[in-house]
């Protein structure tokens, strides 16, 4: 009985070690897997950085023009041109994209129409820019007559993340669970205000999540932004939205010609001369950094908001 | 088989005491349907105005569905239809006809529900929402319509100091004291309670069932219960119902007491559900 016993035990052990070197086997798979994309990563932001340091510190770079000498050469049109693309999309992208995305949720019935409908909204998402690029030219710069402004870029960029903030605000709506909408019913709340009192604030965290996710995408697009037919070389600034005068301020910039970052950088590295490789290094970082800004307010603004609201 | 249940009189329910109590409302060859399924069948039956009548019976019976009939809670989702009349006195409004606006049959049957789903706002707004969906904007008439709802539901004392407090940070017994002052607050006609103990222990069920007879001076009270010993405490009047059917309908003493159907004995006395 004792030595059955005994032989029982080593049987488990040995199956137990057996098993584990599966563990083992994914565990140094998983590490290389992981080590592989950190270390591109790395490298890539160390290789930028090496060559983009000694611009990148310097003042002039953000308050220079382009300019044919690269040592004289600097991002103040590119950087305050892609401040303005983004203000204009973010302000059309966003009313329109959560309006949509409660609507769809909150208000549509559901039946095929709007099947149909939210699968196309998803698809959009995954729509080459390149397509909203051509899309933008012909409708916003020819047929309304924008031409080559920070408006219609501003507008095609919308376009183009106004799928993801639809999609991000149906699913923060519908983690709000159905007991707090059956609540605010039940004191007889009309759908407006079950929407304003309790959905909307609720869903602030994850709608602004998916809003600047969509702009973190737009700020690096070039391909629709050349389509429409923006400059590469921009020596002025648009007019500035504020005034000295009554009424203070003014809308003549979003008609002014412009170009942003990844145009700008763009253009750059097609120069032969080298020290423009180490302007556009310096002009990837800037753009990295004003990415990386955005996400770190969208995981502040989601923890401040979110502080309040467990289920 | 089961036996068509008898046509309560709707116009004159006599108590315990024996003393006639008008009713706050009646419901009418009420059925309700799922769809094609029939989850309710033919209900008829008087609510007694400011007493406590309980639903009973076994999972899946309909009780909750019947409940959910009072305040239009179905009309939330498609394919739900109702047929027959739910009429609330005094001014005899059929509050299932198609002309009666769900929200206008919400401002008057408040409902508490099986879990506490208090909004994630301070303990206030909880309580002042209802009062806010009425275009209620004075503070000092928030403020003592929220102190008397709070009072009312036996919380006052708990969270006066707190009120700006999140309504997540209360217990759960606490928490399910807010909504009834949520439900409270907007003087309702009739206070819907569904399961309201299920997700509570024992001591909180036992302050959430007294709340519940001291709240029946002031209001009409229907309340879901899946406990008969609950029933038996807290209601006068029990209706026990069987697969969306009302099989009986009675006095709470008598109907646990001395029980006219079969299948309410067999239920009341366990032999299933």
């Amino acid at each position: 009985m004792a030595a059955n016993n005994e032989q029982h035990i080593q049987e488990i052990r040995a199956l137990i070690k057996k098993h584990k070197i599966w563990d083992k086997v994914f565990a140094i798979v998983g590490l290389l897997a992981m080590l592989v994309g950190v270390t591109t990563l790395i490298v890539l932001f160390a290789n930028l950085a090496i060559d983009g340091a000694p611009r990148l510190l310097s003042w002039d770079f953000y308050t220079s023009f382009p300019s044919r000498r690269a040592s004289s050469a600097g991002i103040l049109s590119a950087w305050v041109g892609t401040t303005l693309v983004m203000l204009v999309t973010a302000i059309s992208a966003v009313p329109i994209g959560v309006a949509a995305g409660i609507y769809l949720e909150e208000y549509a019935p559901k039946n095929w129409m709007t099947a149909i409908i939210e699968i196309n909204v998803t698809n959009l998402a995954g729509v080459p820019s390149i397509v909203y690029g051509l899309l933008a030219l012909g409708l916003f710069v020819y047929q309304f007559g924008l031409g080559q402004s920070i408006l219609a870029a501003g507008l095609t960029l919308a376009l183009l993340i106004l799928p993801v903030v639809i999609v991000a605000t149906r699913e923060a709506i519908r983690s709000i669970p159905q007991a707090i909408r059956e609540a605010a019913y039940a004191v007889g709340s009309t759908r407006w205000q079950v929407v304003h009192d309790h959905v909307l604030p609720y869903s602030t965290g994850g709608i602004l999540t998916g809003v600047i996710i969509g702009l973190s995408r737009a700020i690096g697009e070039t391909a629709p932004i050349i389509t429409i037919g923006a400059l590469t070389f921009i020596a002025f600034l648009p007019d500035s939205p504020f005034k000295g005068e009554f009424p203070y301020i003014s809308f003549d910039w979003i008609m002014a010609p412009f170009t942003v970052m990844p145009i700008q950088m763009f253009s750059w590295t097609s120069r032969p001369e080298e020290e423009f490789q180490f302007n556009a290094a310096a002009a990837g970082l800037v753009l990295l950094g004003m990415t990386l800004l955005m996400n770190a307010l969208a995981i502040y603004l989601r923890y401040r908001i979110r502080r309040n609201i467990k289920w | 088989m089961v036996e068509l249940a008898e046509t309560p009189a709707l116009n004159h329910v006599k108590d315990a005491e024996g003393i006639v109590v008008k009713p706050k409302a009646e419901v009418q060859d009420l059925s309700f349907y799922y769809g094609a399924f029939q989850a309710l069948k033919n209900i008829n039956m008087p609510i007694a105005d400011k007493r406590v009548t309980a639903l009973i019976g076994p999972s899946g019976c309909g009780k909750s569905t019947f409940l959910r009939c009072f305040n239009r809670m179905h009309d939330l989702y498609p394919g739900n239809h109702y047929q027959g009349k739910i009429v609330l006195q005094p001014d005899n409004t059929n509050i299932l006809g198609s002309k009666v606006d769900p929200i206008e049959v919400r401002m008057r049957i408040s409902m508490v529900f099986q879990k506490p789903n208090p909004f994630p706002k301070s303990i206030y707004e909880n309580v002042a929402y209802g009062l806010r969906v009425r275009g209620s904007r004075s503070k000092r008439a928030l403020d003592d319509k929220v102190e008397e709802a709070l009072r009312g539901a036996a919380l006052w004392d708990e969270v006066k100091h707190r009120l700006n407090d999140l309504a997540f940070n209360l217990s759960g017994g606490q928490q399910q004291r807010l909504c009834i002052a949520r439900a409270l607050a907007t003087d309702p006609e009739i206070m819907l309670f569904d399961e309201p103990t299920s997700a509570l222990d024992p001591i909180a069920t036992a302050s959430i069932e007294e709340l519940i007879s001291e709240l029946k001076s002031k209001v009409t009270i229907l309340i879901v219960t899946h406990n008969m010993q609950q029933a038996a405490r807290v209601s006068d009047f029990t209706a026990f119902m069987y697969i969306g059917e009302l099989i009986e309908f009675g006095v709470t003493n008598n109907l646990f007491v001395t029980p006219a159907k079969k299948q309410t004995e067999d239920y009341i006395t366990g032999r299933f559900g």
